[in-house]
């Protein structure tokens, strides 16, 4: 069928339930990544003071923001799904979800403004 | 093709699953509805065009088609509230096989009426006297809220759980069996709740809400799958379900 038949994937709520998705499989590429690092500490903490020194670098804070976004985004998205599956339903879904951008949004802006 | 300004262009979608869209001038005129324009094509331009209708104010629900990659019910969809331009595209639902044009086939949609136990099984005779259910208790309020379901398919269409698993009983099946499920005079729980867990059951819900924001109804069936979801869980800690 044509482009036009999917018109409810323009909906808010299907776009947070995609980045819903989108974030979880994003933080979860970045977990192993995050071990790996971790690792550098065993046998002498060289290799990590010299990554934790390259952390420092403007463009890698700027993505540790990033990270900051996706995982509240996904914490609060999370919740907001428990909330519905687990007790008597609210209304105003779109507005929660919303909400959760903004605030996500928000502790991203705070983070790099406490690094910058 | 180009309209003139009293004439809309409207592609229907022809054939079966290996159909395409074709374009058809049509005149506008006002308050028309999406459903007077496919019926305008089939008795002006082309009569073998196939599609569904019966009663004409949205209460058979069986003229639900795709307007503009859209589920709608198209006798109570006006043209002039949804136009964008000169152009509507019009197929069959989506998510059902097609049987020819603008015609989905139903019987997936309603067999899973039946896979959900969506069928009343009453706890009492005829020879009793009728149950009393009090308007404002909790049960009967829950199962109002769910009731008035035309069976259109629309909500079926609008699910992108039901894109991703076929098997999967879909909003409007779950939202019947909700609707029992909170009915006093029903004895059918036990086997409801076993139905409607299964791997193709509740719990393959997104919770996209797309069902609610399509239902002509205004029902949300979102919530009632939700409460299915809390239901079998209840079900399943207190060993009445198993795993």
């Amino acid at each position: 069928m044509s482009a036009r038949t999917l018109g409810h994937r323009r909906d808010p709520l299907w776009l947070a339930a995609l980045l819903h998705r989108l974030s979880g499989v994003a933080l979860a590429a970045f977990l192993p990544v995050h071990f790996l690092v971790l690792g550098l500490a065993i046998g002498g903490g060289g290799r990590l003071e010299g990554f934790l020194r390259w952390s420092e670098e403007p463009l890698v804070r700027l993505a540790e923001g990033g990270l900051v976004f996706l995982f509240t985004l996904h914490l609060l998205g999370g919740l907001r799904l428990l909330w519905i599956e687990n007790f008597p339903w609210r209304g105003g879904q779109t507005g929660i979800a919303l909400l959760a951008a903004l605030v996500s949004a928000a502790a991203a802006f705070f983070f790099l403004l406490i690094l910058f | 093709m180009g309209s003139a300004p009293d004439e809309l262009e409207v592609s229907l979608w022809r054939g079966g699953e290996a159909g395409r869209y074709e374009a058809y001038r049509v005149p506008l005129k006002e308050n028309q509805t999406v459903l007077d324009l496919v019926t305008w094509i089939q008795r002006y331009l082309d009569p073998t065009l196939s599609y569904r209708f019966a009663c004409r104010v949205g209460m058979c629900g069986s003229c639900a088609m795709t307007v503009d990659g859209r589920p709608r019910w198209t006798c109570r969809t006006l043209v002039a509230k949804i136009l964008k331009g000169r152009r509507l595209e019009i197929g069959p639902l989506q998510n059902l096989p097609v049987i020819k044009d603008l015609a989905a086939d139903m019987r997936p949609f309603f067999e899973k009426w039946q896979r959900a136990k969506g069928v009343f099984a009453p706890s009492q005779t005829r020879r009793e006297a009728p149950a009393k259910i009090p308007p404002q208790s909790a049960l009967r309020i829950a199962a109002d809220a769910a009731i008035e379901c035309i069976n259109c398919g629309i909500c079926y269409a609008a699910c992108d759980s039901v894109r991703w698993n076929r098997d999967y009983l879909g909003p409007a099946a779950l939202n019947r069996a909700w609707t029992l499920l909170n009915d006093a005079r029903d004895k059918g729980n036990a086997e409801r709740l076993r139905a409607v867990s299964g791997k193709d059951g509740c719990h393959n819900c997104h919770s996209h809400q797309s069902c609610e924001r399509h239902c002509p109804k205004a029902l949300n069936p979102t919530a009632s799958i939700a409460g299915l979801k809390r239901k079998t869980l209840e079900a399943y800690l207190t060993g009445r379900i198993a795993g």
